[in-house]
């Protein structure tokens, strides 16, 4: 079936059968996620030769790895023999990589070390022939990035302006630098499509998140009022999208003088007992609570105010989420602690937003069961394109569906090509 | 083998019972008296890794103290929150006991919880060992710690509106 994927995509509104097609996914798993650079972990994750992660890039699992010069490899994760899988952790160290069925062995680059038994092969295996299967891997600011197409733009192009946005986020690292500690690991069974939108989405967080806001402290519920704040939504081409909901948190480096919140009161204190001198702790305390932005890079990754939020598709009705924690590389204890017990706070299965924000998706899913010929409306703010507010125009503001055009168009794109 | 009921406060038949009626009142969504359960100090946890020690240095399910208790119940209990209104609903059942540590004023003791789950005309199971550390009060038992370390919980989960 070759559907018209340019007449399910409008300007203001996709059709229903995206989130429900399972044809339209499988296309998209060739035409997109084979076909776009693909987010594959943070260089924290690798600290160090030999270190390795596994991941996916649609729907073929990697491994990741560091070697010894420090370059990042991005291997499918299958024997060259007989298809089994070489690596089933999901993280660690490993200098070797050995197949358990017939003991065939690669390197961390990916090249055919050993095969056992090898006088049973007329001629010699050939290892240039027989290495693990690299993708092309570019990392851009800590973040690794993997593609099936060797023909794609570098990765900073395919970023574009984006990139200015990864760096304001990585300011998090209060000078530290970046570091994962931890993750959350969720699925639900809706399609990919509905994770993506919802990171750009700030209409639904007074509703969906009205119970995690009334359990916050007056000051920080008033941060939260992000419909309030004058934030926006920017296309960022390529599908990208930056959705800004605290304007005042968008460059942690700045506005260090203002008063310390008191939800960090006892937290300033802390690290001032500790030693840090009072620039260091203003630094600290701000970048803590995280950015006050949600950048969504096409199609699997965003950089989610205070963590890294990857989706995964599994089917099209099925999604893996992973909500990555971040903290300061080798900063703070105390810092890196209220970081954890804040991303637990809301995240993850049993947070106070993520299972509401899940049961939200699920249900879109079971809704988009219903009706043939219908629209998923993505016309909120569709006068103001960037999504600035304007005088006598609500809709341009922070919660236009803008960043949700940003990506469909670059579905169409993609899918069309 | 028996506990010693002379130097141990809490005998194994003494915390099943309290652990029976813990089970019950979180299937019944009775979240305030199940509340009232806990020391002002207790933990409630459900980590992520398996095999860690300082759950206050890692990122966890749930690292719950009094206040986040508070606000967790406060929330399932709203009506707000579309994952909870209703939850799923669960059966849970407690049992595979095993006495780890016994003091004078505490015990810490493991068992197995299974979980069936329905909603949305799905049913799911979890499985989970836990472990309760419970101590002698003037009030009775009370709840001090609880690790509920789900048997696939570095593994991606569904969301749970209910109490583990």
């Amino acid at each position: 079936m070759t559907e018209d994927y340019a007449a399910l995509v409008r300007d203001d509104r996709v059709h229903t059968m995206l989130y429900r097609d399972p044809a339209i996914f499988d296309d998209e798993m060739e035409r997109i996620f084979k076909q776009a650079w693909i987010w594959v972990g943070h260089d924290s994750e690798l600290p160090g030769a030999n270190s390795f992660k596994t991941a996916h890039v649609g729907r073929q699992p990697v491994i990741v790895t560091r070697d010894k010069a420090g370059a990042v490899h991005v291997l499918l994760n299958r024997c060259r023999h007989r298809a089994a899988s070489v690596c089933e952790r999901k993280k660690g160290k490993a200098s070797v990589f050995v197949c358990p069925y017939h003991g065939w062995s690669y390197d961390v680059d990916g090249g055919l070390r050993k095969v056992p038994f090898a006088d049973g092969y007329r001629e010699p295996v050939d290892k240039a022939d027989h290495s693990l299967i690299a993708l092309r891997t570019e990392c851009y600011n800590g973040m690794i990035f993997a593609t099936f197409d060797d023909a794609i733009m570098p990765l900073a192009e395919w970023l574009g302006p984006a990139r200015k946005w990864i760096d304001l986020f990585m300011k998090q690292g209060a000078g530290f630098g970046v570091k994962t500690l931890g993750e959350h690991r969720f699925r639900f069974p809706g399609n990919w499509k509905i994770q993506l939108e919802n990171t750009t989405d700030a209409y639904h967080f007074p509703i969906v998140h009205k119970t995690f806001l009334s359990s916050l402290d007056e000051d920080t519920e008033n941060l939260m009022d992000v419909l309030g704040q004058g934030g926006w939504v920017e296309d960022l081409g390529n599908g990208h999208s930056v959705m800004v909901m605290i304007p005042d948190l968008i460059d942690l480096e700045e506005n260090l003088d203002a008063p310390i919140p008191d939800r960090f009161a006892a937290l300033a204190a802390e690290l001032a007992a500790e030693g840090h001198d009072d620039d260091q702790v203003r630094r600290i305390v701000r970048a803590v609570g995280g950015s006050g932005f949600n950048l969504n890079l096409f199609p699997n990754v965003a950089c989610s105010m205070a963590f890294f939020r990857v989706l995964r598709p599994v089917a099209v009705n099925e999604t893996e989420i992973q909500h990555i924690a971040i903290g300061m590389d080798g900063g703070p204890e105390a810092a890196n602690r209220a970081r954890l017990r804040l991303h637990e706070h809301f995240q993850g299965p049993m947070g106070f937003g993520t299972p509401d924000d899940a049961e939200g998706w699920e249900r879109v899913q079971r809704g988009a069961a219903a009706g043939d010929a219908l629209w998923v409306m993505l016309n909120r703010g569709v006068d103001a394109p960037d999504g600035r507010p304007e005088p006598g125009h609500e809709a341009g503001d922070v919660s236009a569906e803008t960043g949700m055009r940003a990506a469909y168009q670059m579905w169409k794109r993609m899918m069309t090509a | 083998m028996s506990v010693d009921m002379a130097t141990a406060g809490i005998s194994m038949a003494g915390a099943q019972e309290f652990i029976w009626r813990e089970a019950d009142m979180l299937d019944r969504l009775d979240y305030r008296e199940w509340l009232k359960l806990w020391t002002a100090e207790g933990e409630y946890i459900v980590p992520i890794e398996r095999d860690v020690d300082d759950h206050a240095g890692a990122l966890n399910i749930l690292h719950d103290d009094a206040e986040m208790r508070e606000a967790r119940v406060k929330r399932l209990l709203s009506g707000f929150s579309m994952s909870s209104a209703p939850p799923a609903r669960t059966v849970r059942t407690v049992s595979r006991f095993v006495m780890l540590k016994t003091a004078p004023e505490r015990v810490k003791l493991r068992c197995a919880m299974h979980i069936v789950e329905y909603k949305y005309d799905r049913t799911r199971l979890l499985a989970a060992d836990v472990t309760y550390r419970l101590n002698v009060t003037p009030g009775g038992i009370a709840l001090d710690r609880k690790i509920v370390q789900l048997v696939n919980s570095d593994d991606a989960q569904f969301g749970i509106g209910y109490l583990l």
